[in-house]
């Protein structure tokens, strides 16, 4: 077997407090092929934003790794120095954030952002480097690249912001793109854009994807695999027809009955009863126990197992029977 | 029974820069068109949906609807009285008929207010009776009656809207204006919120103009859905119309381009262009520059809003893209 390009085994982050040890991150492994899009889900608070930040190494202190490894095609990475990782940012790994006005910097214009990306990372000259910046507006789809890249980020609209931020991340031709909530801030048209655009740089360079969401519907549409997180742990873990065509996490069949859909009708939806404890005061056992309509005793002190079902895991003692 | 009637309603902007500068720098002044001439009935006891992407003027809509914004043009006629022509007395009477809640619960709550004042707000301001009032309404949106004593940051998001939809309650209204309520909630606290307006709806026999841009959550709630685009209301109809047979061109790209739950592998051909900019609209119909079946008349005059099987479309070739 092909070595993944990223491979998360075990990772934990722990945030040191005054009233404890929070654990934001608990346990969490899964793999990225080249080519392939992982998308990971769940709720506020889930713990997904928290993992891709551990990934790239760009924790806010006081949260720390505290276990497990991460490795990008093969070595290690999660116990680099700040300056080593730096090399390894914007490298070999692009990044995509919500919010594409923050992610730029208002006062340079498009075209200095991007040749200053490529001239870091590529050992390319100045020229060079600005024909490569045009190349990239050219591929995320920037009409009139030639013109527009001596533009300033307040020129440009929303999505086509979040294009350049794309392209940002893709100039140094990184082997991962971890792209967090990449189209929440964007209207339902130009999220259609942007995901189009995800799936074809995907395909075409044959990077790997971990695409974070809240939306299921952009996870259903763009995602090869998905993992969905709660409470800081991966609950399940598999392909996306599979995972929420047929869930086995009683937690990700309570999210799928709780999204409205078409198909359902106007039938009342379905409701998860509470809400997802304070990561200062998980349950013991099963994190999901006190909300879970199948909870046992076992569930209640048992730490978490791991059911293998075909192409996917899911963290549960007694997962959902086919529908 | 019409409960709002909404007739040829505008809003128009002024978003020049300040005189001084527009003489110094000699530019013109610059008006954007954030609602133009929408017209359309809400029956009472009934859902009636705006669904748009940003700068449709949903929200301006809505706040027009409740008396937070004058309208440029037309009226807004609640119960057959129109608001801004209104006698004081009879807008006393109108405005506890009236509640609206807003998007972002961390927001629209006072942190320095009580849960129990808050909800009673509606109520005290007109004298009336609040006793027990808070407890009652916080038990009816599923919270308990001590909440009543702390303060909104003790409460988390979907809780603090339920807050909200009790302080829209307190004054027994009949139309609740909602501004993306649950865009701000995760999907397992949505659909909480979602049941619990639905309850009361049946309820208090209460009406709602929903307002949000997520279609899936429209389809769910709404008895009728009016479809913005720029300002303008491009087509209006029943959820099952509209999303079995979408007539307008736009109303289709949405409905097409919106994420499905069940679209593995979707491959979609996204959209083309982006809305225009509002403040210099495209000439006739505003969607012809992304239309792909435009013709010389779409850029040469809007077209009106006509009645087409059950629903209402504006575009000169409706219904026929396939």
């Amino acid at each position: 077997m092909n070595t993944p390009v990223l491979s998360v085994d075990a990772l934990s982050v722990e945030i040191p407090t005054r009233h404890g040890l929070l654990k934001p991150v608990d346990q969490v492994s899964w793999d990225i092929a080249k080519g392939e899009i992982l998308g990971v889900v769940g709720e506020s608070g889930a713990g997904k934003s928290m993992t891709g930040n551990a990934v790239i190494g760009l924790l806010d202190r006081p949260a720390r790794i505290s276990g497990g490894q991460v490795r990008l095609n093969g070595t290690r990475i999660d116990n680099l120095t700040p300056a080593q990782m730096r090399k390894v940012r914007g490298k070999q790994i692009g990044m995509v954030f919500q919010d594409p006005l923050t992610s730029l910097n208002p006062l340079l214009t498009i075209g200095d952002q991007l040749s200053e990306t490529i001239e870091t990372h590529l050992a390319v000259g100045r020229t060079e480097a600005r024909k490569r910046a045009i190349a990239a507006l050219d591929e995320v789809g920037i009409p009139a690249a030639k013109d527009r890249i001596d533009s300033y980020p307040f020129e440009f609209s929303g999505g086509m912001r979040q294009r350049v931020v794309i392209a940002l991340a893709l100039c140094a031709e990184p082997s991962l793109i971890i792209a967090d909530e990449p189209t929440t801030a964007l209207d339902v048209s130009v999220q259609a854009q942007v995901i189009a655009l995800l799936k074809r740089i995907c395909r075409e360079r044959g990077a790997a994807v971990m695409l974070i969401t809240h939306d299921m519907g952009v996870i259903a549409e763009t995602a090869d695999r998905v993992a969905v997180m709660y409470a800081g742990r991966l609950a399940e873990i598999g392909p996306v027809a599979q995972v929420l065509g047929a869930p086995r996490h009683p937690y990700t069949h309570g999210l799928m009955g709780a999204t409205p859909l078409a198909s359902k009708g106007r039938k009342r939806l379905a409701q998860i009863p509470g809400a997802m404890p304070r990561l200062g005061a998980l349950p013991n056992g099963c994190a999901f126990h006190p909300r879970c309509p199948k909870a046992q005793d076992k569930c209640k002190s048992d730490p978490r197992p791991t059911v293998q079902d075909g192409a996917g895991r899911a963290a549960c003692w007694f997962p959902m029977e086919d529908a | 029974m019409t409960l709002v009637s909404i007739k040829n309603l505008t809003r128009v902007f002024d978003v020049s820069k300040p005189w001084l500068n527009r003489v110094i720098e000699r530019l013109p002044k610059r008006m954007l068109t954030a609602v133009s001439d929408v017209s359309f009935d809400i029956e009472e006891r009934s859902v009636y949906a705006l669904v748009g992407e940003s700068g449709s003027g949903k929200s301006t809509i809505g706040k027009m609807v409740v008396g937070l914004l004058k309208p440029t043009e037309g009226t807004v006629e609640i119960d057959g009285t129109d608001l801004m022509k209104a006698s004081g007395s009879e807008i006393d009477r109108i405005r506890s008929d009236i509640q609206m809640i807003f998007q972002d619960p961390f927001a629209s709550l006072n942190p320095r207010w009580k849960v129990r004042n808050i909800i009673t707000e509606p109520v005290a301001a007109r004298g009336g009776d609040t006793k027990g009032l808070a407890e009652k309404l916080l038990e009816q949106v599923g919270l308990s009656a001590q909440d009543a004593g702390k303060f909104p940051h003790e409460f988390s998001g979907g809780q603090r809207q339920r807050i909200c939809v009790a302080r829209a309650l307190a004054s027994e209204p009949r139309l609740i204006v909602c501004d993306e309520p649950t865009s701000a909630l995760d999907v397992s606290v949505q659909a909480q919120v979602l049941n619990l307006m639905s309850d009361l709806r049946d309820e208090f026999g209460l009406t709602y103009l929903f307002i949000s841009h997520d279609l899936t959550v429209v389809q769910h709630m709404a008895d009728r859905i009016g479809v913005l685009y720029l300002g303008r209301l491009v087509e209006e109809a029943t959820p099952d119309e509209l999303f079995s047979n979408p007539q307008h061109p736009y109303t289709k790209m949405l409905i097409e381009a919106a994420p499905k739950m069940d679209g593995y592998g979707r491959e979609v051909t996204p959209p083309q262009g982006e809305i225009p900019d509002p403040i210099n609209p495209p000439t006739g119909c505003a969607y012809h520059p992304r239309c792909p079946i435009a013709i010389a008349r779409c850029s040469a005059e809007r077209p009106p809003l006509a009645t087409k099987g059950k629903g209402r479309v504006a575009c000169f070739r409706a219904g026929e893209m396939t």
